[in-house]
């Protein structure tokens, strides 16, 4: 273990030391555990590793793990209030947007930047919103009836 | 780490982090050929793991990616000042490119997914020099130049003249980019940019086209065609587009003008697309180009 990093994940700060040559997903996965990100493709092509770093979605397959040094990365567990379910998540099952829940993860961080940060958008911007995540369950479908599904509990005021 | 054993895993690296551009020119002249830049890391470390002998061990990784003063969109004068680690999605959403260079967010808009537009940078694009580099069309109908800089030296290149090969640039190993210029001319011309791929989202293009045309009184008074991934780098359509300026806006014209273009491409075939089928798309994709940049 070679560099000291300081990382703040879901609001906990941690201080780490790090191989310069393990990614961010190494880092969250099997230094803090963290077993929702998951490992898919390891390449920046299938988006099962997707988190937010500094608020914006990113592949954590790509990042080394010195990179992120004084950032902030959020999981599907820093959406969490305590044990109750953010309503993306409650959307996404109403709406059978989850099968084997693999890309999951990695599809409700991508869905949660989208819908805080375009104020309208049609299918075709929700479509071209989740092109850097793959599911080969649903067919997406019902993963675009969930997200907007959630936009309606944004709107109502029924978020975080 | 179970992760770092295997044939996909990442080699041993020394990792540097730069906080000034000096630091990092430093370590490059120190350590040259043994040195590899990182910024976003979308093409480096994918090509890590494909290819063990890209990375021998103990290469000296020099992260740029927290160099102050090197991640900025400015309105300078009379051209556009792009910092080499500008993330793709900065690009895409800049209201001075797209108000000034449309084009090219519109390219940025196509690279890759969400995830990889935030961390990819136009410097990294460029200095891959992959055939297929999204930003590279429309930087060369821009007629941008790069700025370059060693320890010791700075020199500004066209972007013509940068791309040498697949994956080869004229930067020698102590060089980084640091800046995309693109010069403005007023009045701007109508640009297109189209690319092309084997599906419609996320995908490395078969074939792109960037066009930039300008007509006064029925004439091309300027007209400039380049090209992604028919080539081994990418290319402006130089010959096609003498045959065309000062010429007459019609059918005809036109027509011979992209025929010139699809004698003038050098595709290859490859797992995306047959050579024959790339010279024909690059005929198809110029014509279509060059009529919405008409409208």
């Amino acid at each position: 273990m070679k560099v000291p990093i300081e990382i703040k994940v879901n609001d906990k700060l941690y201080k780490l030391e790090v191989q310069p040559r393990a990614t961010l997903l190494d880092i969250l996965r099997d230094e803090l555990r963290i077993k929702s990100v998951h490992r898919g493709c390891e390449e920046g092509e299938c988006g099962a590793c997707t988190v937010l770093l500094n608020r914006k979605p990113i592949y954590s397959c790509l990042v080394l793990a010195p990179q992120v040094d004084g950032a902030e990365i959020t999981t599907v567990e820093g959406l969490l209030k305590g044990d109750e379910l953010h309503p993306l998540m409650l959307a996404f099952i109403e709406n059978h947007a989850i099968q084997c829940g693999f890309c999951s993860p990695g599809v409700i961080m991508t869905a949660y930047f989208l819908l805080n940060n375009l104020r309208e958008f049609t299918d075709e911007d929700l479509r071209r919103g989740i092109e850097g995540n793959l599911c080969r369950c649903t067919g997406y479908q019902h993963i675009i009836k969930a997200i907007k599904a959630a936009k309606g509990y944004k709107d109502s005021g029924n978020w975080w | 780490m179970r992760n770092f054993v295997g044939l996909r895993a990442i080699p041993k690296i020394e990792y540097h982090r730069a906080t000034e551009l000096g630091e990092a020119l430093k370590l490059l002249s120190q350590h040259k050929e043994n040195c590899k830049i990182i910024a976003g890391g979308t093409d480096l470390i994918p090509a890590a793991r494909r290819c063990r002998t890209l990375l021998p061990e103990h290469m000296h990784i020099v992260d740029i990616s927290s160099i102050e003063g090197l991640d900025y969109i400015i309105k300078d004068g009379d051209m556009i000042r792009i910092g080499a680690i500008t993330r793709v999605s900065e690009i895409e959403m800049s209201t001075v490119i797209k108000g000034n260079a449309l084009i090219l967010a519109n390219a940025a808009s196509q690279m890759g997914s969400l995830q990889v537009r935030n961390l990819g940078t136009i410097g990294g694009n460029l200095c891959n020099a992959s055939p297929a580099a999204d930003t590279a069309p429309p930087l060369l109908v821009l007629n941008a130049k790069v700025k370059v800089r060693s320890i010791n030296k700075q020199r500004l290149v066209p972007l013509q003249e940068f791309f040498m090969g697949p994956g080869k640039t004229t930067l020698t190993p102590e060089e980084i980019l640091t800046e995309v210029q693109i010069p403005l001319i007023k009045p701007t011309g109508n640009s297109y940019f189209i690319k092309f791929g084997r599906r419609n989202a996320f995908t490395l293009s078969i074939v792109s086209v960037a066009t930039l045309v300008k007509v006064e009184n029925g004439v091309f008074v300027d007209i400039r065609i380049a090209l992604g991934s028919v080539a081994p780098t990418p290319i402006r359509a130089s010959k096609a587009e003498e045959h065309l300026i000062g010429h007459k806006v019609n059918e005809q014209v036109i027509d011979d003008g992209v025929n010139v273009v699809a004698n003038e491409v050098k595709p290859i075939s490859d797992v995306r697309a047959s050579a024959e089928y790339r010279r024909d798309m690059a005929y198809v994709l110029t014509k279509r180009a060059i009529s919405l940049s008409l409208q």
